[in-house]
């Protein structure tokens, strides 16, 4: 799916990325831990968090996450538009709380980067 | 939804509360953020959350939500299980990641506990 | 292949990084170097995403806890070595330290979606091999070795 049509499904607002809504993506992982993301979340999956500080853009950046979707109506401080901007990662938010951006996206095709955590599913 | 159903469908083990499988369910949150937690999720819910230590069961008794469902395979804390049995609220622990959790009981009926959050939405 | 490069020279594949403790702005970068210095020699996409996570949560933990701290990156041709030291308040149980949600937190560190007991439990089990020790009111050190399985031996 196009990163356009996610923010068509998620009524969402593009804060840094118009130039990239031809991105494709099929898996996504939402956590507000950084800890679990950087565990779990995998390269070209959308990344769906409440955080909203420089941290999610570097964590973001490292793991090669496609787009960060911030949820909850979350707004990014400056300094993290800044940085998304710099490593042209977009970043896109919308007023569904998690559960909801996730349950749309889920009935519209998009699946978990991974499904299950297993011991060893690193 | 009755809370055991919600057990079969995410393939859960039941941590506290097996006496309480029969509460029905129709909505749910999803947070790892505890003051979002304490700022959105609704009574009655279902709240889906990777933090498994005993401030979350007691976030939970002050939201009054219906249950505590762990993702990603995490296992509550023993604090977590003691403070959850005192205050009779069920934890299930699931596999899952948050997004198929979420997804997986969004296709079967369960919605959010608000949709959006707007400037109506805090609880203060 | 840049033939000005002395592959036999060892120190070529030693970088060391520093980290100031309290410093949130900064935490990651080190993390964010050592990806593409290894991205850049070619390593495999996975012992990349391995260096790079296990370094991630040292730094973490290093700018939530320590005063400061050095990381040291070591490339060969069948591992990447990650030596994390820091002086600081080290950790009196290393054990209890390293079960899964147990954390010594704070507030703000919690609210920036670290703290909850992950950090040292993902470096274990992202390490091929993981060494701690630690000494109160000095610091702790890590050792957190990747494997190479392919070998990269044009480094």
């Amino acid at each position: 799916m196009k990163l356009s049509e996610i923010k068509e499904i998620l009524n969402a607002d593009v804060i840094v990325g118009e130039d990239k809504l031809d991105i494709e993506v099929k898996t996504a992982f939402g956590a507000d831990l950084m800890s679990d993301v950087l565990a779990f979340a995998k390269a070209g999956s959308l990344l769906l968090t409440g955080l909203t500080n420089t941290q999610v853009v570097r964590i973001a950046n490292v793991l090669d996450i496609a787009a960060i979707i911030l949820v909850r109506g979350k707004k990014p401080p400056v300094e993290t538009i800044s940085m998304a901007r710099n490593l042209q990662i977009p970043i896109l938010t919308t007023k569904y709380i998690l559960f909801e951006t996730a349950g749309r996206l889920y009935s519209k095709g998009i699946v978990g980067c991974l499904e299950k955590v297993e011991p060893g599913s690193e | 939804m009755k809370l055991r159903e919600v057990k079969e469908i995410l393939d859960a083990d039941v941590i506290v509360g097996k006496d309480k499988l029969d509460i029905e369910v129709s909505t749910a949150f999803g947070a790892d953020l505890m003051s979002d937690v304490l700022a959105f999720a609704k009574a009655g819910s279902l709240l889906l959350t990777g933090l498994t230590n005993a401030q979350v069961v007691q976030t939970a008794a002050t939201r009054h939500i219906a249950a505590i469902i762990l993702v990603r395979g995490k296992e509550p804390s023993t604090e977590a299980i003691d403070m959850a049995k005192e205050l009779q609220i069920p934890i299930l622990a699931t596999k899952y990641i948050l997004f198929e959790t979420a997804g997986i009981l969004y296709s079967k009926g369960i919605v959010g506990c608000l949709k959006k959050v707007g400037n109506d939405s805090f609880h203060k | 292949m840049n033939p000005a490069v002395n592959k036999s020279e060892d120190t070529l594949n030693k970088y060391s990084f520093n980290i100031e403790g309290g410093n949130f702005n900064d935490a990651g970068t080190v993390s964010t170097r050592i990806k593409s210095i290894l991205k850049q020699k070619g390593l495999p996409n996975d012992v990349v995403r391995k260096s790079a996570i296990v370094c991630y949560e040292a730094e973490i933990n290093i700018v939530s806890y320590a005063r400061k701290g050095t990381v040291n990156l070591t490339i060969t041709a069948e591992t990447v070595e990650i030596e994390v030291i820091d002086e600081g308040p080290g950790i009196p149980d290393i054990e209890q330290a390293m079960e899964q949600g147990y954390s010594t937190a704070n507030q703000q560190i919690r609210e920036m979606g670290f703290g909850a007991g992950m950090g040292l439990h993902n470096i274990n089990s992202y390490s091929d091999k993981f060494d701690i020790t630690s000494e109160v009111n000095k610091g702790t050190f890590l050792k957190m070795i990747i494997n190479n399985p392919q070998s990269t031996k044009d480094l």
